[in-house]
């Protein structure tokens, strides 16, 4: 009989001394050019000293200003030359000196011993934590291949990372911001148009005389440069129709609001492709000279009218009419909005087509007041040697499965670690950078028990989230506002890069992700993909190769290269789309050559049973789910999620605003006690709730066990087949009281 | 003499809260308390609603509950009309608190009452206050009601607007743009 492994066990992280003594061992700065910078920084005695940086908080990546003042953190502002930003941050770019403020946050390197029988963590130097690291790294290397080595990783430091794990000779890096957010659209706009939408989106909402919100709660998802936008289209009298079963906070601004039943937005996008070309209300000449497959839609839609809709989604017929003349008065300054986060049911890359479709029906696609093809700086990168080429990939591990999926996926190498009759496990070694995977992947069991079947697992965080409690090694990195990273080269109306610097010296013994990165890649002989010394070097590098220096950028922040092309097609413009055919694909090729729907179907999916509601999710504007939900700012603004809940169901339940309750899914599941919000602003068959909530670490004290966390009652998912999508809108709940 | 006034356009609030967090670090409000802060007001039946959001805060009055009730003169119009607490003088009793019909002042771990000052400090400087230069949907319009030309003094004119309790007879200073 095989021994049985010994299970890992998840492991609190105390407070300074109550785990063991520290080790002593200090280590080498590589970057004192970096400590001088911020030293000399702080002793100038100006009243307010201003250090450039870009937000961290989200994807955005906003350019501001840390102020200082008596060399004490005070205030960030934004770069009023940003154009991501326009100057203004949002409340989480606003609020995140609380980042750096944090007294939770990790301190030191850990590492998972046994005493006593008990796994626990002692604090560690930097030098016996990366040992640690590279020596497993190096066993799992020779014993089973590097390749069975899997990086998951979020935000700027993931760069460093993915950098070591290729020249270790994996090409495992993921990211959850794909197969469990934005990947479908990724792979519908790809296959429509050949391009994607990218980020910051290419919408051009402030031309647009109409925009169509189906899956987006702008106002709610604070994504910066897109809710300017927004309220600066609707204060100009644009038309804005919202798609949401809830009464949104852009809904509230909008002049249609269609109270969709959940599950079924791909039968009204179809009616409206419906109406759009029954009516002859698309472009006819942008149709006919840019896209393909229109005779192929205009048949397959043919029944997908209106009146066909309405059961399905509750909208009424006339509703659906009126709001496609809408958009086609507007058109081509009109958007139907791709949204963002869109892993729902399964058939997402579907449904996103249709949008997709719609757009180009419409003409949008290029257009003035519709989507503008995106510039971005041309930076050099700093020369590296090739990396070894990897003998496999996660993809390995599902045969002919997902055959578009063009970005690894997370919760395929999660299932892929678990070893099962008929595959030997391929994942061995995780090294987690900037993402708590058991709040950020659905089906947390499955999680943990992958994680179970590990022989190394390092997290690599700012804060002691539920993932670090499972490491074999826990790597405390500092803030953005510690360190320098790479260049903020993002996509625009304009090309621009920014510049991060530390404006404070990391608190503790906290470590930015290029040294961690370089450091260890030194103990596993790989230095040579780290050539440049310092991270000045490298990014002096990159900047010079624009024209700029990294002395410029620290007085700048932010840098505007002039445009190198037109944003809109000119009149008339030959196009040659990468697709296939060359042009936008109403009827994808690609698709129909893989064997799925060339042209988007509307699939039935499951309802409710009786007493049970489906469980939708999403944003406040004030934070970024759990990476916020302990900032002592923004826990202020908000410091706990609650359900959202129609009165005629919380009537029939005899649930009264503001009572406790605890959730249970149709497994069984049960989340944490959680505040009912009885408000008409929701349908009566789901239920809402903020993401990011019900934290399980009384380490994080601000967050902890505040909420609920609504990945826990996602334990079902319905994959995507095209890319791997893991669609999360699948499960229902009940009420329990007498459970709080 | 100028009037200073604000004027918030409720159709472009999104009720993020920028405005609280950035009145919370510029004026290193203490967690817990706040100057300024979002109110929602519901109104209708599913599926018919209106929605209102609002960020709110001390009123700045002309004719100001807090400041007669404040028995050591506190509590005081300063230049601008703008309505402020010098902390020295206050004793903490309480008075104002009990009467500002807007609920804009709480008591400062430090012992005074606090609430909003119209950033004195940066309008003095000429620049708007931290909420309002925060704001990413440009909500608010700071500025001074005797100029009749002031970009506020011109939203005044031609937009609907309203007041909050009006009722009270306190002539506030912030108007809501609906
Ligand atoms: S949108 Fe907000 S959180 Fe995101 S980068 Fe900008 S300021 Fe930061
Ligand atoms: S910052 Fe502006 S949009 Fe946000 S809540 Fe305040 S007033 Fe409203
Ligand atoms: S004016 Fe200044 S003190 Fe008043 S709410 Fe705004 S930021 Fe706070």
């Amino acid at each position: 009989m095989k021994n049985k492994v010994k299970r890992r066990e998840f492991i609190k992280i105390l407070g300074a001394g109550t785990a063991g003594a520290a080790a002593g061992v200090s280590f080498v700065n590589a970057f004192p050019a970096s400590k001088t910078d911020s030293a000399k920084l702080l002793q100038t005695n100006s009243e307010n000293e201003i250090t450039p940086t870009y937000c961290e908080v989200c994807f955005w990546k906003c350019a501001g200003w840390v102020h200082k003042k008596d060399g004490k953190a005070w205030k960030i502002t934004g770069n009023e030359t940003d154009l991501n930003s326009q100057g203004r941050f949002c409340p989480r770019g606003t609020g995140g000196i609380g980042m750096y403020t944090d007294p939770d946050r990790l301190k030191t390197p850990l590492i998972r011993v046994e005493k006593n029988g008990k796994q626990v963590f002692r604090k560690a130097s930097w030098d016996e934590a990366l040992d640690l690291v590279a020596e497993r790294m190096k066993t799992i290397g020779e014993k089973w291949g590097p390749e069975c080595v899997a990086l998951f990783t979020h935000g700027s430091g993931g760069t460093y990372f993915k950098n070591l794990l290729r020249g270790y000779g994996s090409n495992n890096i993921a990211a959850p911001s794909y197969a469990q957010c934005r990947g479908p659209r990724a792979e519908a706009y790809l296959l429509t148009f050949g391009e994607g939408v990218g980020s910051p989106e290419r919408t051009d909402i402030k031309n647009a005389k109409c925009l169509v919100l189906i899956g987006s709660h702008i106002g709610e998802n604070m994504h910066n440069g897109q809710v300017q936008e927004f309220t600066e289209m609707v204060a100009n009298g644009g038309t804005v129709i919202t798609v949401d079963p809830r009464y949104s906070t852009a809904a509230s601004k909008s002049k249609y609001w269609l109270p969709i039943k959940p599950a079924t937005d791909l039968a009204l996008l179809l009616a409206w492709i419906n109406v759009i070309i029954e009516e002859e209300l698309y472009d006819k000449k942008y149709v006919e000279q840019y896209t393909y497959g229109f005779e192929a839609l205009k048949r397959a839609v043919k029944q997908n009218t209106p009146e066909w809709a309405y059961p399905l989604t509750t909208i009424k017929p006339h509703v659906i009419r009126q709001t496609a003349r809408e958009m086609a008065k507007a058109a081509p300054s009109v958007i139907i909005h791709p949204g963002r986060h869109v892993t729902w049911y399964g058939d997402d890359t579907q449904r996103v087509r249709a949008g997709a479709i719609l757009n180009a029906l419409l003409g949008s696609w290029g257009r003035r007041g519709g989507f503008y093809a995106p510039a971005k700086a041309h930076v050099k990168k700093y020369p590296h040697p090739k990396y070894p080429k990897p003998k496999k990939n996660w993809k390995d591990a599902f045969p002919d499965q997902f055959p578009l999926a063009n970005l690894a996926l997370s919760s395929g190498i999660c299932d892929a670690t678990i070893p099962t009759p008929d595959k030997e496990c391929s994942f061995k070694g995780w090294i987690v950078y900037g993402t708590n995977l058991p709040q950020t992947l659905p089906q947390p069991e499955k999680t943990l028990e992958a994680i179970q079947n590990l022989e190394l697992l390092v997290a690599i965080d700012t804060m002691p989230a539920e993932i670090t409690g499972w490491a074999d090694v826990v790597l405390p990195e500092c803030t953005y506002l510690e360190r320098y990273d790479d260049l903020r080269i993002s996509q625009g109306r304009q090309p621009s890069i920014a510049l991060r610097m530390p404006a404070f010296e990391p608190k503790n013994d906290t470590k930015p992700a290029y040294w961690i990165a370089q450091k260890l890649a030194a103990k596993l002989g790989l230095e040579k993909y780290f050539p440049a010394k310092t991270i000045e070097e490298y990014l002096d590098y990159r900047l010079k190769s624009i024209g700029s220096s990294l002395e410029e950028m620290k007085k700048l922040g932010v840098k505007n290269l002039a445009p190198e092309q037109d944003l809109y097609f000119l009149d008339g413009e030959e196009y040659e789309f990468a697709t296939p055919t060359g042009k936008i694909e109403l009827y994808s090729t690609t698709l129909a050559d893989s064997g799925f729907d060339p042209i988007p179907k509307f699939t039935r999916h499951e309802e409710p049973p009786d007493g049970f509601y489906r469980l939708l999710y999403g944003r406040a504007p004030m934070h970024t789910f759990g990476r916020t939900t302990n900032n002592p700012i923004l826990n202020d603004l908000m410091d706990e999620n609650q359900v959202w809940i129609n009165p005629k169901v919380a009537k029939e339940w005899d649930i009264r605003n503001g009572e406790y309750l605890v959730l249970e899914n149709q497994d069984g599941k049960k989340s944490n006690k959680v505040k009912a919000k009885v408000t008409e602003r929701i349908r009566h068959d789901c239920v809402f709730m903020v993401h990011g909530f019900g934290h399980s670490r009384k380490q994080m004290r601000r967050n902890y066990l505040r909420g609920a966390d609504d990945q826990k009652l996602i334990s079902k998912v319905k994959l995507d087949p095209i890319m791997g999508g893991t669609g999360m809108r699948v499960n229902f709940v009940t009420f329990r009281k007498e459970a709080v | 003499m100028a009037r200073y006034a604000m004027a918030i356009d409720t159709k472009r609030c999104v009720g993020c809260s920028d405005c609280v967090a950035a009145c919370q670090t510029e004026n290193n409000v203490p967690i817990g308390f706040c100057r300024d802060w979002i109110v929602e007001e519901m109104h209708g039946q599913y599926p018919t609603l209106d929605l209102e959001i609002r960020s709110e805060r001390c009123n700045h009055c002309a004719d100001s509950p807090c400041v007669r009730s404040c028995p050591t003169g506190a509590s005081h119009y300063a230049d601008g009309g703008i309505v402020l607490v010098t902390p020295e003088e206050c004793i903490g009793c309480k008075a104002c608190i009990v009467s500002c019909p807007y609920d804009a002042r709480y008591v400062h771990p430090e012992g005074y009452v606090d609430k909003c000052t119209f950033c004195i400090h940066r309008v003095k400087e000429g620049k708007d206050p931290a909420c309002v230069s925060v704001c990413p949907t440009h909500a608010f319009i700071f500025g001074d009601l005797e100029d009749t030309n002031s970009e506020i003094s011109k939203v005044l004119r031609t937009r609907k607007n309203k007041t909050l309790i009006p009722e009270a007879g306190t002539e506030p200073h912030i108007f809501y743009l609906i």
